[in-house]
């Protein structure tokens, strides 16, 4: 799989919540190399503190080699993206990774929390391309309040789709996690597509599994180099041997991750 | 960079131990995988060395995550040589490696003498393996690695027995985690080997204070990064003052005046580690700004720069 490292200028960088950013950068060869559910390490400053890359998702490719990602303000890292304007440049590699295995089983759900939200636009975009009518599909979205989800709602109606959102405050849609809106429409569905906490993907995992539909999850684990070389990115697989998120992953067969220790 | 690219070119070669290199730019173990994880990113055949992944017999899982954890201009990292086993790394890693012209070194661990004269055996003689690096400082392995890297009788005897078992030249690789460096490194020289490698990780350790829990499952882990250079300068210039073969210096390498440092300390030839991970051209560019300093310099070639640390006042 081809990836490459790119000077990418930003385009444009949106505040969509107090702590939530969208960046669009000009990346063309790693936006037109790249599939929904892979992610690519961003350098977040060009000081040796922080020093490590940071892993995003993709969350959108668009015409002219945009790639849009979609970030929360938590630690060092993030703080020091935050303060790139347009015009500047960013340091980019990807894209990396697998990503989804989208040509399977419709309709489908698409299940997303907080910041797992990110890759589930560009994977809702490129679904259209090869699906079934999309109303078909669900949309369950969750986060904390509705300060921070609408937003993220708002992108996907854009596109056509119905939403169903969560949040905790119960300010937008369904008081209570999103998990709670999948019991419902999980017999209308033939795979269900996760991103979020891993409290959230584990529920989701056994309800699916409960249910005998397939899933697919996007995990999240501290990365040194996105790239398969420090070999630091492990989970468990069922019979307690390790996969690399940034290789095997990080989509995931909910199946081949082992959820409880 | 367009004035760099007009530059005459000076000769960067250097040998190390019976090691000939093109420069003295080479990856560290663990840093680069086994070469191929970064072949999109750069230009291997540019490469002094590669070093691989560090080699068991058996293949091992490693330790359980977290592995990895940022620190202040570092990482902490307790990977647990997690790695592919001897069988499937010559079958599987070296027919692309042998593809590449650049040399490569494998790095090799062990639990016992055994172990270590079975991989130096069972490495010789490939075309594509170009020389080994025996790891006799790991300090995430509970079993193995430490012992030897710690006592000058242990490192002596393992290095004596790697010489026994091949003729590839034979780098060994030290532990930075000992009261006296330079004697290390007279113990592995008097056991025969032909270079030395310095440094090994620094070990470390760091505390989540919310669930009061170690950052790493391992508890402890090895220390990388900027953070360690001016550690691992000063070894290697201990190192230098004892030792007649040559040393390759490494510990938070990553731009051309980082790796100049350690040449005038007395390294024959570098390492890139961590810094292949947020940085993979760091390697192509130290190569390309060691051309800019010696012609800056007056000099045609980088072995004329090595150990010229000048000490005393300057008059
Ligand atoms: C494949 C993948 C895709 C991701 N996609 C997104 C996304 O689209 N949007 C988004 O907001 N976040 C995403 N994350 C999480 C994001 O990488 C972290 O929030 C970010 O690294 C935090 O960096 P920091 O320096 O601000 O935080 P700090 O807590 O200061 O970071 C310290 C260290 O921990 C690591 N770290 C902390 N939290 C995480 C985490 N959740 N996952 C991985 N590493 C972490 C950092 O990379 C850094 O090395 C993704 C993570 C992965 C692995
Ligand atoms: C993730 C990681 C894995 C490593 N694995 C090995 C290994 O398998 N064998 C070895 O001899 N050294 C290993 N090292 C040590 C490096 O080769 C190097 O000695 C050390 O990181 C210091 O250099 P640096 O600061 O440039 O990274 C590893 C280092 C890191 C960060
Ligand atoms: S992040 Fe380095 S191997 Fe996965």
């Amino acid at each position: 799989m081809p990836n490459f490292q790119e000077k990418a200028l930003v385009q444009a960088h949106e505040q969509l919540a107090p702590d939530i950013f969208r960046l669009t950068v000009h990346s063309p060869q790693i936006a037109q190399a790249s599939a929904p559910g892979q992610f690519v390490m961003i350098k977040s400053s060009n000081t040796s503190d922080p020093l490590l890359r940071r892993p995003f998702s993709i969350h959108d490719v668009t015409s002219g080699g945009m790639l849009h990602l979609l970030y929360k303000v938590i630690g060092k890292g993030t703080r020091c993206l935050q303060n790139l304007s347009p015009g500047e440049q960013t340091d980019l590699i990807g894209p990396l990774g697998h990503g989804f295995q989208f040509s399977v089983q419709e309709p489908a759900c698409l299940l997303g929390g907080g910041m797992g939200i990110a890759p589930l636009l560009y994977l809702a975009k490129s679904l259209q391309n090869v699906s079934s009518p999309r109303q078909d599909h669900q949309i369950l979205l969750g986060a904390r309040t509705s300060v921070e989800l609408a937003p993220l709602v708002d992108d996907f109606q854009q596109l056509g789709y119905t939403v169903q959102a969560a949040t905790d405050d119960g300010s937008l849609g369904h008081h209570g996690f999103v998990s709670e809106l999948l019991e419902e429409v999980l017999p209308s569905v033939r795979t269900v597509y996760v991103c979020g906490p891993h409290p959230l993907m584990a529920a989701i995992a056994r309800q699916c599994q409960a249910a005998d539909v397939p899933c697919q999850v996007s995990l999240e684990t501290h990365m040194a180099c996105g790239l398969g070389a420090c070999l630091g990115c492990t989970i468990y697989a069922p019979d307690k041997s390790y996969r690399h998120v940034c290789k095997h992953g990080p989509v995931f067969d909910a199946n081949e991750v082992l959820w409880t220790l | 960079m367009d004035a760099v690219k007009t530059i005459p070119k000076a000769d960067l070669q250097v040998n190390i131990g019976g090691l000939p290199l093109r420069n003295p730019v080479m990856t560290a173990s663990g840093t680069f995988g086994y070469g191929r994880e970064f072949e999109n990113l750069v230009n291997l055949h540019r490469l002094g060395g590669i070093v691989v992944k560090g080699i068991s017999i058996q293949p091992r899982p490693g330790n359980p995550p977290p592995r990895i954890v940022e620190t202040s201009s570092g990482m902490l990292n307790a990977i647990g040589l997690e790695n592919v086993g001897i069988e499937r790394f010559l079958t599987e890693k070296v027919p692309y490696l042998k593809t590449l012209r650049t040399k490569v070194v494998v790095n090799i661990l062990g639990d016992s003498l055994d172990e270590y004269a079975y991989l130096a055996e069972k490495l010789s003689g490939h075309e594509g393996i170009h020389a080994l690096e025996v790891n006799i400082s790991c300090p995430n392995v509970k079993k193995g690695g430490v012992a030897f890297g710690v006592d000058p009788e242990m490192a002596k005897a393992v290095t004596a027995a790697v010489k026994t078992a091949t003729d590839l030249p034979v780098m060994i690789k030290l532990s930075p985690n000992v009261t006296d460096i330079a004697s290390m490194a007279q113990a592995v020289e008097q056991g025969g080997a032909d270079s030395v490698s310095l440094i090994n990780t620094l070990i470390g350790m760091g505390i989540d204070t919310s669930s009061r829990r170690p950052k790493l499952a391992n508890v402890i882990g090895g220390l990388s990064g900027p953070a360690i250079k001016p550690v691992a300068l000063r070894m290697v210039w201990q190192v230098a003052q004892a030792v007649s073969i040559p040393i390759v210096g490494i510990g938070g390498i990553e731009t051309a005046e980082d790796a100049i440092e350690f040449l005038l300390a007395g390294a024959t030839a570098i390492q890139v580690g961590t810094a292949n991970f947020y940085d993979p051209q760091a390697t192509e560019k130290i190569i390309t700004g060691l051309h800019q300093y010696l012609y800056e310099q007056k000099e045609i070639c980088v072995r004329s720069i090595i150990g010229t640390i000048r000490l005393g006042s300057s008059t």
